[in-house]
């Protein structure tokens, strides 16, 4: 289990997280959205340590991530998977040397690591592109990619960082699909950080907004549906009043 | 005025403490051999082959021009089998070295600064993280380690290059024979003159490469940010390179 207890972060002047609080339940697909330039990112950063909070903590399977030695941050990321916002593939290796690398750091076999190679890219649809470099890929074939480079780790958490954003909605169907498969196949945990809302509602067991750095609401999809908050239906109506008020608002984005 | 100074000096503590900090890091992932020691050979091809053209480059046209300024300035003075000497000393002493270093400054540094500059912004390096691989180890150790080698091949080279292209010019331009130029290059030889060369170059290398490495993994800003890490990072190598090599005459000479 994932746990954010009440945590806090700023960036200089800009308070991005301010009292944080999220429960993850295993077996589960937990959506976080939010407006753009919320800290929707930020906080998701903070479950593999690639941030450490201000105040508060993130627990991962009751370890408190940002007290962990080199060595305990190196176990706990070979049980996470990340997929990046734009994938994050490295340009200067194959899709198949992208896959391979975290394999590798875990001393897999090579032919274990050939086998998990093609199964990942199977899943996400992309068999037949081992030997091909990231420019040669279109956004949503990166992104298909950077899912099967997470999840050829077998890990218990995939954590998906804004998944269809830029893409068109047939693509963001896809990945959707993709998303829904890797769960159903592999049982893992997934935490989800969107504004793509017809994703949420596809993908989410749970979804939680977040608003001026904290929680706002959390339930299920039907809950979300049928809430009566003003913020959180507005932003899940996409209406635009009061928008610059309901935002909170965020001169400055991050990431 | 006051505040400006304040804060121009807590940013230079900071980043003194940063720069502790990171050598700190270095000095620890010298430990993951097993994920170093594959890219330091790729990164010493890179860094060391591939190097070679610029450097030889320079060392034939400065053996050639020193040897004219020689003759230039000997010339009726002392007997011009000074030449080889003249030569020999400041090829190995200090153009080799500094003239590479400063080349190499330009092409190593700003190679180093933009390439993890880019992985930077685009969130290669988190994902390497992710992947439970140390930056550290994966990405700084190579590129320094391969610097801090092969800087000095690339400069000895340079040395023996430019000796024989002072030496050709000698004979083909001025009016001296391969006898009076050895003469002259053998006369006030030490070996000291080869390893002082060296050494100064094995600490170009490094710091070219860890002030690379620096800049380019505290890029931000996009394409913009990368460019001015990259010319920050070869302005500083620079200077680090010619504040070394008045270091290295204070003590060693």
């Amino acid at each position: 289990m994932i746990v954010f207890n009440d945590v806090y972060k700023s960036f200089g002047p800009k308070k991005v997280l301010q009292g944080y609080s999220l429960e993850i339940p295993d077996g589960q697909t937990t959506v976080v959205i939010g407006y753009s330039g919320t800290g929707k990112s930020v906080a998701l950063k903070h479950v593999v340590g690639l941030l450490d909070p201000d105040a508060g903590e993130v627990v991962v399977d009751e370890q408190v991530v940002h007290e962990l030695d080199r060595d305990g941050l190196v176990e706990l990321r070979s049980k996470i998977g990340f997929v990046f916002q734009f994938a994050a593939l490295f340009d200067s290796m194959t899709v198949r040397e992208n896959i391979a690398l975290g394999l590798k750091r875990q001393e897999v076999p090579q032919r274990e690591i050939d086998e998990r190679t093609h199964e990942s890219l199977a899943l996400v649809d992309m068999e037949g592109s081992e030997d091909r470099y990231p420019i040669e890929l279109s956004g949503g074939m990166r992104k298909r990619v950077g899912i099967a480079r997470a999840i050829a780790l077998r890990p218990r958490y995939l954590l998906y960082d804004e998944p269809t954003s830029g893409l068109d909605p047939v693509t963001s169907a896809v990945i959707n699909g993709v998303m829904v498969r890797a769960r159903e196949k592999l049982g893992v945990t997934g935490l989800v950080v969107t504004h793509d809302m017809n994703s949420a509602y596809a993908i989410g067991d749970r979804i939680a907004m977040l608003y001026k750095g904290m929680i706002r609401q959390v339930g299920t999809v039907d809950q979300i549906q049928r809430t009566h908050d003003p913020i959180v239906r507005q932003f899940i109506e996409g209406r635009p009043e009061g928008a610059n008020d309901a935002e909170g608002l965020n001169t400055q984005a991050v990431s | 005025m006051y505040r400006v100074v304040a804060d121009r000096f807590y940013a230079s503590l900071t980043a003194i403490g940063r720069t502790g900090q990171f050598v700190s890091d270095f000095m620890r992932s010298l430990r993951d051999v097993r994920v170093w020691a594959g890219l330091t050979a790729i990164q010493m091809r890179k860094i060391g082959v591939q190097s070679l053209p610029i450097a030889l480059f320079i060392a034939v046209f400065t053996g050639m021009v020193l040897a004219l300024l020689a003759s230039y300035t000997l010339t009726g003075a002392v007997p011009i089998y000074f030449v080889g000497t003249m030569v020999g000393k400041a090829i190995m002493i200090e153009l080799a070295p500094v003239l590479v270093g400063l080349a190499l400054a330009g092409r190593i540094g700003a190679n180093i600064a933009a390439e993890l500059g880019t992985m930077r912004v685009t969130e290669q390096v988190d994902a390497l993280e992710t992947l439970a691989y140390d930056p550290q180890s994966y990405l700084v150790v190579p590129r320094v380690l391969a610097a801090t080698l092969m800087f000095p091949v690339v400069v000895a080279l340079s040395m023996g290059v430019g000796i024989i292209s002072g030496w050709l010019t000698a004979l083909g331009l001025l009016d001296l024979s391969t006898v009076e130029f050895v003469k002259g290059l053998r006369l006030f030889y030490e070996f000291k003159d080869v390893w002082y060369g060296l050494v100064k170059s094995m600490s170009f290398g490094f710091v070219v490469a860890l002030i690379g490495c620096i800049r380019g993994l505290n890029a931000e800003g996009g394409a913009e940010g990368v460019g001015r890490t990259t010319m920050r990072a070869v302005v500083m190598g620079s200077q680090a390179i010619l504040v070394l090599d008045a270091f290295w005459a204070v003590v060693l000479l």
